[in-house]
């Protein structure tokens, strides 16, 4: 085999990395940038999740407590614009950046050097986006779905947002091309398409719809810049503009981009859960044309975000049963999932149990997205907790936790090290209860009819959001366990991680062949596969 | 490789030529390329939309601005057994820059039968400025009922600093409002125009 020859190495900065601040700066090292994309997405993380505590604290109790509604307004915009662009999507990057290379025996990205610059983007685009805080008018806070005429009434932080969202998806679509590439060019001979790992494969669609729809994001938030600097009135019915066409071109993109953040967690559970069930994974082509399918089905399927905008019979019925198409696909891939584990001789390392929780927990998101669906029920819905509960069941218990397992799954690949399981399975058990407790009785609150985005609320919703933010503060707490746990075996705690990692001969990853910590340089010849 | 590769070539050993599929190889740049160029395609179509936008509403004949609704003549025609309460609320999203109010907190008037009402309101801010009115009808079951054949609500409306002036409404209560509705509210909010707007 051919990584036989890179094994001389051992430790982490003698793979002839450069040395110095000069070797993140001018890094064209997937695994170097990898671990930047994951480093700066944990960051945000956090700065995102201290936003939501704040939210939760404000919500503890009815009345106005802590912030002002302004300020409040302000939290819950910039937590969803820094989650999904700051958190999410560069986890998942970085994900691709460290393991399709790996999984596909090519030596590094395909276009190195443009790896660099949409890493080093991201930064900017942040730095730009938080100094808005400090503006006259304070951060956004027309909510992340930037609708006019609202959005165009913010202060100076209009300008820095949309630049900031301009760069953030340059930089994605950057990235995207990058995986397009190389998995279309760099595969190692003999692997072909349908032999790919499924991370690879949903990556790949992935990839296609950035490309296809961070453009058009790109379009409506210019339109939303001429609009506010320029006297355009894409937007303005004073000027024969009308607002309701935001929101089509901005969920043209936004459906998409659902899935965007979804389909490489769906590649990730399928390498779990077979790697801790023993077996190969049921339905492998199945699984690619499933993903296909969504991908192709979340073009279709926009107007089912804006139903209450008033629109005829026969698009309402068009949006909802093409959005309850996608169940299909979906149910395909859950139930692929399950047929794998029957009858395996399953684990319950860390990595596994986040993957089952993710099946679990996301299917309930997936249900609660049904009822949406449903045109009629969805004016009742429309704008309530019950929609914030819905979203946010599949981007944490969802995205969330398939990024987590994807870490627990190659951290010991990563660092050579096995992190303390006995630990990372703490953090799994509080994770998963707190975020029930956090997110579970916000359905009730929204069948109730508690609006989102408000600061203060009714009294009859008093008692399940104290629930809410108990198990918010919770969920939060416990997310500094994964950083020590990530943090203790990088710094090498634990015992010395073999090739394979996981007691499993079934995973046919190529990652598995070099071994652990996998050296600067991999498959510098390519490898044979049988 | 079937193309003239005159760039330095510090690309990674395994790339193009052994694709596995046997095909006739495309180089990174190419294909990346080729990407560009889908990217930009779809930063395109967003724009088309816009156009594509309105064809779709006219052709659905969908969105307020293709109901199909004509500018009509209002003819007079009171019921005279009825009457409701039309309430008139002013209010300025920013204080200290308008004064802003109706002249009449409420009138009784027969649906069918037009009437007019006034506003007053002062420039505070110091400077020329131009404001904007954004009209408001509560329930919402009353609003297409409710019609204004005047309104200083249409236009933007320009102030002199320190300008005090008196802006009128003219308006109708259809006969078919809902029976169960004797009370509507008429109110408006009072924007300053962002100056680039104002300048146009």
């Amino acid at each position: 085999m051919a990584h036989a020859e890179a094994h001389a190495h051992d430790g982490h900065d003698h793979n002839h990395a450069p040395a110095g601040i000069g070797r993140w700066l001018f890094a064209t090292n997937h695994k170097d940038i990898g671990t930047m994309y994951l480093v700066f997405a944990l960051i945000m993380f956090f700065i995102g999740g201290a936003m939501a505590m704040v939210i939760r604290l404000e919500l503890f109790k009815p009345g106005l407590q802590f912030v002002d509604p302004g300020f409040f307004n302000s939290m819950t915009t910039m937590h969803a614009l820094i989650m999904i662009f700051g958190g999410v999507m560069p986890a998942w990057t970085g994900l691709a950046n460290w393991m399709i290379p790996l999984q596909v025996g090519a030596p590094d990205m395909a276009l190195p050097r443009m790896n660099n610059y949409s890493f080093w983007i991201l930064p900017f685009a942040f730095t730009l986006l938080l100094l808005s805080f400090f503006l006259p008018g304070g951060a956004p806070a027309g909510g992340w779905t930037l609708y006019p005429p609202l959005v165009l009434q913010a202060g100076d932080s209009f300008g820095l947002t949309i630049f900031a969202i301009h760069m953030m998806g340059i930089s994605s679509i950057m990235g995207a091309i990058n995986v397009v590439v190389t998995i279309m060019n760099m595969r190692a001979p003999g692997m072909d398409l349908l032999k790919m790992p499924l991370f690879c494969w949903t990556w790949l669609i992935t990839a296609y719809l950035l490309i296809a729809t961070m453009p058009v994001l790109a379009g409506a938030v210019t339109m939303l810049l001429t609009d506010h600097y320029f006297g355009t009135a894409f937007f303005n019915p004073a000027g024969g503009g009308d607002p309701v066409m935001f929101q089509h071109i901005f969920w043209f993109f936004g459906h998409p981009e659902v899935y965007i953040l979804i389909l490489p967690a769906f590649g990730i559970v399928s390498e779990i859960i077979p790697t801790f069930s023993r077996k190969p994974l049921f339905g492998y082509e199945s699984m690619v044309y499933a993903t296909g399918s969504i991908a192709f089905l979340s073009f279709i399927v926009w107007a089912h975000h804006m139903f209450t905008v008033g629109m005829p019979l026969a698009g309402q019925l068009f949006f909802m049963l093409s959005t309850m198409l996608i169940a299909v696909p979906t149910g395909v891939k859950v139930f692929n999932w399950t047929t794998t584990m029957w009858r395996g001789s399953i684990s319950y390392e860390p990595p596994m149990l986040f993957a089952l929780a993710f099946l679990f927990l996301f299917t309930i998101g997936g249900f609660s997205g049904l009822m949406l669906a449903i045109a009629p029920a969805d004016f009742q819905y429309h704008d309530t907790y019950f929609v914030v509960a819905h979203f946010h069941y599949v981007l944490v218990p969802g995205a969330v936790f398939a990024i987590m397992a994807g870490v627990y799954y190659w951290l010991p690949k990563w660092t050579g090290h096995m992190y303390d399981l006995k630990l990372a399975t703490w953090h799994f058990w509080l994770s998963t209860i707190s975020v029930n407790v956090l997110f579970f009785p916000m359905h009730f609150l929204g069948l109730a009819g508690m609006p989102r985005r408000i600061p203060d609320y009714n009294v009859q919703f008093a008692d399940w959001n104290m629930v809410a933010s108990i198990g918010g503060f919770a969920f939060g707490l416990s997310q500094v366990m994964f950083v020590w746990i990530v943090l203790k075996s990088v710094r090498g705690g634990g015992p010395k991680a073999s090739a394979r990692v996981w007691d499993d001969t079934n995973s046919e990853g190529l990652e598995w062949t070099v071994p652990s910590p996998a050296p600067f340089h991999t498959f510098e010849t390519p490898p044979v596969i049988k | 490789m079937n193309e003239p590769v005159n760039e330095p070539v510090n690309e990674p050993v395994n790339e193009p030529g052994n694709t596995p599929t046997g095909k006739p190889p495309t180089t990174n740049r190419t294909l990346a390329g080729k990407l560009v160029l889908f990217a930009a395609g779809s930063f395109a179509f967003g724009f088309a939309l816009v156009p594509l936008y309105d064809v779709l509403c006219s052709v659905w004949e969908v969105g307020s601005r293709w109901t199909g609704e004509k500018a009509t003549t209002v003819v007079e025609h009171p019921q005279e057994d009825r009457l409701v309460t039309v309430e008139f609320i002013a209010s300025v999203p920013d204080n200290g820059t308008w004064q802003f109010a109706p002249k009449l907190a409420a009138m009784q008037v027969h649906p069918g039968k037009l009437y007019s009402a006034e506003f007053s309101a002062a420039n505070l801010s110091g400077h020329d400025t131009v404001g904007q009115a954004v009209p408001s009808i509560a329930p919402s079951v009353a609003m297409q009922h409710f019609r204004k054949t005047e309104c200083f609500c249409f236009t933007p409306q320009p102030f002199r600093k320190g300008e005090t002036r008196n802006l009128p409404v003219r308006f109708v209560v259809d006969r078919d409002l809902p029976a169960d509705v004797d009370r509507v509210t008429l109110s408006y909010a009072m924007y300053e125009q962002p100056k680039m707007a104002a300048a146009r």
